[in-house]
């Protein structure tokens, strides 16, 4: 096992939030050089070379999102989304917490080269902590003139602003964050027009995740071939994997793309607890489908996960152990999905309710034999149907672990009990 | 209202100038001290902000973290997310129920603790986690859930 340190590097670092500390260990040595260095084109350019891609979920190339932006002359936006709430995803609140000079630096970079002269972090409500780490970290970089008027003597300007949400999963989708940064509920927007052209105030916006923009200190230092040497031709570069469940060190754990998921299990998160196996594994965050035991020599990258069925999405790795109920999951995710659906369009609120509803009835012994096509037909109902993708998202694991453990959900409803002889919860107050 | 609000306003929207952007900054500045957002406090922060009172009673209904009813100085949210329910999260939230006797989504009758569910609180290398006006404590067994209940929290 090959450990490498780049996004999640000087995490042990104590005081590394600290910018003393953080400059004593190599920090804003990065932003010095691209300033010096590189114009904002060949900053786009290289970004473009080492074949980053969106590390939120969707894995949408960043240098060619930038490049959408129109020559325009409007005032540009850059946006991070920090609104980290997928089920199994930890890395952002873990990279904001405890380094978040690596992300303003990062964005102060992505900035001079996308031409945005205003910066907004978007951060969840619930990291109250990571909230006043990136205050106190905005803070300490305008004192030392990383932030503000003529950037260490560049011409380049720019101002960054910590914004707190208040506990909505939707304001994890880019054009929800955007309703929500501008004072309104975070109702989802029509697309097109993408955020690039018309996004924050109206104005060309460029939406990254949190990890997407940790990559770009270690990237201008080490140059785009330092990172298409790792991964794959398509999914070059490093990945953050949050590992959760059932294993015995959760965690997160920074790879080279394709490093294989058992090696990510077993050897980086220590196995499964209790010296059971694996059942089956979420890849990606809730929103992705299933893989089992028979495929944990998948590679992770982009495409080797998707070749399996399923999505490497945002990174959150949730392993259940062979003594899980696989009804008991589904229907504790589409709990969510309910509970976080802004309600706006009829399939996702009116389908992850009665998803909900049958799935923890089936848990409760007090399904039948219907309710498996009820699932069906109502998974055809959401699917493409939704005004975002939240609906989809919450059919990911229902359906495929209808597809590899349709036993499970025959017994629930025709024997009316569980065949794991245990529920994951207590359905009764829910 | 409170005289000190016309000065938060006026601080809010000189951070964020555009749209409505300092509606959210400024709810969560004076629910922090009010504990939670009444009628009187929404129709307060509409004319602070010169905004339709319906227009602030639907974005502070969207958000799950602005409360519409008292709640206890100490809110305990226990996250329900899936890998919290795989380490046990129904078995902590269970337990403090029994304990503070009241159930989930409820507030002691002396007004000290609220209890409520959290959705994924993107811990889960904590699971099972909980916050207590919303600092993170986890992984919390039954041995260390009375912390929860007494231990020292910052506001």
């Amino acid at each position: 096992m090959t450990q490498t340190f780049y996004l999640l590097r000087n995490q042990a670092v104590p005081d590394i939030d600290r910018i003393e500390v953080y400059e004593a260990n190599q920090g804003y040595q990065a932003l010095r050089k691209a300033l010096k260095e590189y114009e904002p084109k060949a900053l786009v350019e290289m970004v473009k070379a080492s074949g980053l891609r969106g590390r939120g979920g969707a894995g949408f190339p960043t240098g060619m999102k930038w490049s959408f932006l129109p020559d325009d002359g409007r005032p540009r936006y850059l946006v991070v989304n920090s609104d980290e709430a997928e089920p199994g995803t930890f890395k952002d609140r873990e990279l904001i917490e405890k380094n978040p000079h690596l992300l303003i630096e990062g964005m102060i970079i992505s900035s001079y080269a996308t031409g945005a002269r205003e910066a907004y972090i978007y951060c969840r409500g619930e990291f109250l902590f990571g909230s006043e780490q990136l205050k106190r970290a905005v803070a300490e970089a305008y004192q030392r003139g990383y932030l503000g008027e003529n950037i260490l003597d560049s011409g380049f300007s720019l101002d960054i602003k910590v914004y707190r949400g208040a506990g909505a999963y939707i304001c994890g989708e880019e054009s929800a964050l955007l309703e929500s940064l501008e004072g309104k509920r975070g109702n989802p927007r029509l697309k097109p027009p993408f955020p690039a052209v018309a996004g924050l105030y109206g104005m060309p916006t460029v939406v990254n995740n949190v990890e997407t923009i940790c990559n770009l200190p270690p990237l201008v230092e080490n140059g785009p071939e330092w990172y298409r040497s790792m991964g794959t031709e398509k999914s070059p570069g490093l990945k953050i994997m949050s590992v959760s469940g059932h294993v015995n060190r959760p965690g997160n754990y920074e790879i080279p793309l394709a490093t294989p998921l058992r090696a990510l299990i077993e050897e980086y998160a220590g196995g499964v607890k209790g010296g059971r196996q694996v059942k089956a594994v979420i890849p990606g965050g809730s929103s992705v489908p299933v893989m089992t035991k028979d495929q944990l020599d998948t590679p992770l990258d982009y495409e080797s996960i998707l070749a399996a069925g399923s999505m490497l999405g945002s990174g959150g790795c949730i392993v259940i152990d062979d003594q899980t109920c696989m009804v008991a999951v589904s229907a504790r995710l589409l709990k969510f999905y309910r509970e976080e659906s802004c309600g706006k369009c009829t399939p996702c609120r009116e389908g992850t309710f009665w998803m909900t509803d049958v799935l923890e009835r089936m848990e409760a012994g007090e399904g039948t034999p219907h309710d498996l096509d009820l699932i069906r037909d109502m998974a055809d109902n959401i699917a493409g149907k939704c005004f975002c993708p939240l609906g989809d998202a919450a059919l990911g694991v229902v359906v495929s672990a209808m597809k590899y453990f349709p036993d499970e959900f025959e017994a629930h409803v025709t024997e009316h009990t569980c065949p794991m002889g245990a529920r994951l919860y207590d359905t009764v107050n829910h | 209202m409170k005289p000190e609000w016309e000065l938060w306003a006026q601080e809010a929207k000189a951070e964020f100038p555009k749209a409505n952007s300092a509606l959210l900054p400024l709810l969560h500045r004076i629910q922090s001290q009010e504990h939670y957002l009444s009628e009187d406090t929404i129709r307060d922060v509409a004319v602070l902000l010169k905004l339709p009172v319906p227009y602030v009673e639907s974005v502070a209904s969207f958000y799950s973290l602005y409360y519409k009813n008292p709640v206890g100085k100490r809110i305990i949210h226990v996250c329900m997310g899936l890998s919290c329910a795989l380490n046990g999260s129904d078995e902590l939230m269970h337990h403090l129920e029994g304990k503070l006797g009241i159930q989930e989504g409820q507030t002691t009758p002396d007004g000290e603790v609220s209890l409520l569910e959290a959705e994924c609180l993107a811990a889960c290398n904590l699971a099972p986690v909980a916050q207590v006006n919303l600092r993170f404590v986890g992984p919390v067994t039954e041995d260390t859930a009375d912390q929860l209940l007494t231990g020292e929290v910052k506001s």
